[in-house]
């Protein structure tokens, strides 16, 4: 056995190194961010301002609107993620693991996540090039007309990103165990049945997972938007989401000043929004259906 | 017994005949595969064509008429796309290298011993792998402009690792925890300190130092965040940002902007393709808990 203060001073220098670079540079600018938001730091001495950054961010006219038409296309964002993206993924990782396949399931694995490694900007400027009304390919301007612009990205996002419920699924159909699904065969059940009646149950936990997952990923979203659009995505902000507006009020752009205090509320407000949409659906959800199954 | 031999029938009569079911199966995924790899196949065959040719036939492979590396020659001449790389494969592989070591530094103490903070840490960790740490970016700056590190790749290795390190403890700990307690018994019986404990008990977990560097690999070669924010001189841009800011300055120049496309996706492509397995299975197993 360890002693107990041998156990101790192991522990503390065997975390130390990750636990210094975590803190450091991942938690405490977070709660630096939090406390940050309260204080005018704008002058020479810090004044503790209370919550005056949050009414100003909810009440002054032109920053609130940008800022719930970023939320407003942040959520559509997500949604479509969400409805196109996850349900591709899940028949890709249903079909992936039917039991048909032999040697060519790595193939497809492999290829069909190529997208997913690599970088937005690349696969933005890919999409704009073949959308692109000079090229001919389409002959509509997609990404210049303010009502297909988002979802148009959003596309180009599910393109890149479907590997990843895919895989998630595929990983959680391989892990169930094969008696069950060859007694649900010996009985005559069809791959559907099969499939929708032993297999799904069984990995909805994951299910939920990769869409609280996705949730966390869009609304943490920036790259795609910025790189195709810039930090005042048009036309007419119909493409800003939250990261954009979060940058543009921190960086600053044409037309608005760079202000840290509101930034670090802007980040405040965004962190609280997914930790009480993540929390919530931890508590309500992913409880009942942990207990479901076990 | 019975069973034994429907599952031979079974595999003998999905070698030998394409049943409904199975074309079915190939047939959406192989046009899955070409809707995945189909935009990144045009842009790679029009990089190699002159500016008519792309606009003439997008779909159509070079010939000897329309085969050019003009496109290639501009980016490589009026980019910096060497540099880039260099900048690229620097904070890549220092960032992965310091999340893999300090990782399973971490992962192996919280997997061995028992105090009564290691719960609290472990979980600080788990949840640190849903954390968006970019919300974090305004104190990020400031400390880094505080050090006097800001505009420099070591401000980028920082962040990528402190921000790697929860994913890379989490997936260490889950291959920690199949190392039988015997084997570290047995070195503590024979005098080896607790250092020397963990580098015995190492060769046991290498699948999972593969699975945690693959996975931090991608998305810190592909960030375009940090390095717009924290070094975004034109000495210090990597590939994603060079890529940016060349597509910005070029927008009309469809031979370059297709060669510097190609340039940025290609090298992924490649290292994904060696090392999927390692990949794939890091990504489920350091999420699906």
């Amino acid at each position: 056995m360890i002693r107990q203060s041998t156990a101790r001073w192991s522990l503390f220098l065997f975390v130390l190194p990750a636990l210094a670079l975590y803190g450091l540079f991942g938690i405490a600018p977070l709660l630096t961010s939090m406390v940050m938001s309260l204080f005018d730091t704008s002058r020479t001495a810090d004044v503790f301002i209370g919550l005056a950054n949050y009414v100003y961010l909810f009440t002054q006219p032109v920053v609130s609107a940008r800022f719930w038409n970023a939320l407003g296309n942040n959520a559509l964002y997500f949604t479509i993620h969400v409805c196109v993206e996850v349900p591709i993924g899940l028949l890709l990782a249903a079909f992936l693991t039917s039991g048909t396949l032999r040697r060519s399931e790595g193939i497809y694995r492999t290829l069909l996540f190529i997208p997913t490694t690599l970088s937005v900007v690349i696969v933005g400027f890919i999409w704009r090039l073949i959308i692109n009304p000079l090229w001919g390919v389409v002959g509509f301007p997609l990404l210049g007309t303010a009502a297909t612009a988002l979802p148009t990205i959003s596309l180009m996002g599910v393109w890149e990103y479907f590997g990843i419920p895919m895989i998630f699924l595929y990983s959680a159909l391989i892990a169930i165990p094969d008696d069950l699904v060859e007694a649900a065969r010996i009985d005559g059940a069809t791959p559907w049945r099969i499939f929708w009646g032993v297999k799904f149950p069984l990995i909805v936990p994951q299910f939920g997972l990769i869409v609280i997952l996705t949730f966390i990923w869009t609304f943490n979203g920036f790259d795609l938007v910025y790189a195709l659009n810039g930090s005042a995505p048009g036309p007419n902000y119909s493409t800003d989401i939250l990261g954009t507006f979060f940058y543009r009020t921190f960086f600053g752009s044409s037309g608005q000043v760079a202000d840290l205090d509101l930034g670090a509320t802007v980040a405040t407000v965004i962190f609280f929004i997914m930790l009480l949409v993540t929390a919530a659906y931890f508590w309500l959800v992913q409880r009942r259906l942990r207990a479901h199954v076990a | 017994m019975a069973l034994d031999m429907t599952e031979i029938d079974r595999r003998r009569a999905v070698r030998s005949s394409w049943t409904f079911e199975r074309v079915l199966v190939h047939t959406v995924l192989v046009v899955f595969v070409l809707i995945a790899l189909g935009p990144i196949l045009v842009v790679i065959i029009n990089s190699f064509k002159t500016t008519p040719a792309i606009f003439g036939g997008p779909f159509a492979p070079p010939t000897g008429d329309t085969f050019s590396l003009a496109g290639y020659g501009r980016v490589f001449t009026r980019g910096n796309f060497l540099l880039n790389y260099r900048n690229s494969l620097i904070v890549t592989t220092s960032s992965v290298l310091l999340t893999v070591v300090f990782s399973t530094l971490a992962a192996y103490a919280l997997v061995e011993y028992r105090v009564r903070i290691v719960p609290f840490l472990a979980g600080l960790f788990v949840v640190g792998v849903m954390l968006p740490i970019r919300l974090g970016t305004i104190p990020i700056i400031q400390m880094m402009v505080a050090l006097h590190l800001n505009d420099t790749l070591l401000a980028l290795i920082l962040v990528y690792t402190a921000m790697s390190v929860p994913l890379g403890v989490t997936l260490m700990m889950t291959y920690f925890r199949t190392v039988p307690p015997e084997l570290k018994e047995a070195a503590r019986v024979d005098g080896a300190g607790e250092f020397r404990t963990f580098r015995i008990v190492l060769p046991l977990v290498r699948p999972g130092l593969a699975a945690v560097a693959t996975v931090t690999m991608l998305p810190v070669w592909n960030d375009l965040w940090f390095p717009l924010i924290l070094a975004p001189g034109k000495g210090n841009q990597t590939v994603t940002l060079g890529v940016q800011q060349f597509v910005g300055q070029f927008l009309n120049d469809y031979p370059a902007l297709l060669a510097a496309l190609t340039l940025g996706a290609v090298p992924l492509i490649v290292l994904f393709t060696i090392f999927s397995r390692q990949f794939i299975r890091g990504l489920s197993a350091g999420y699906g808990k």
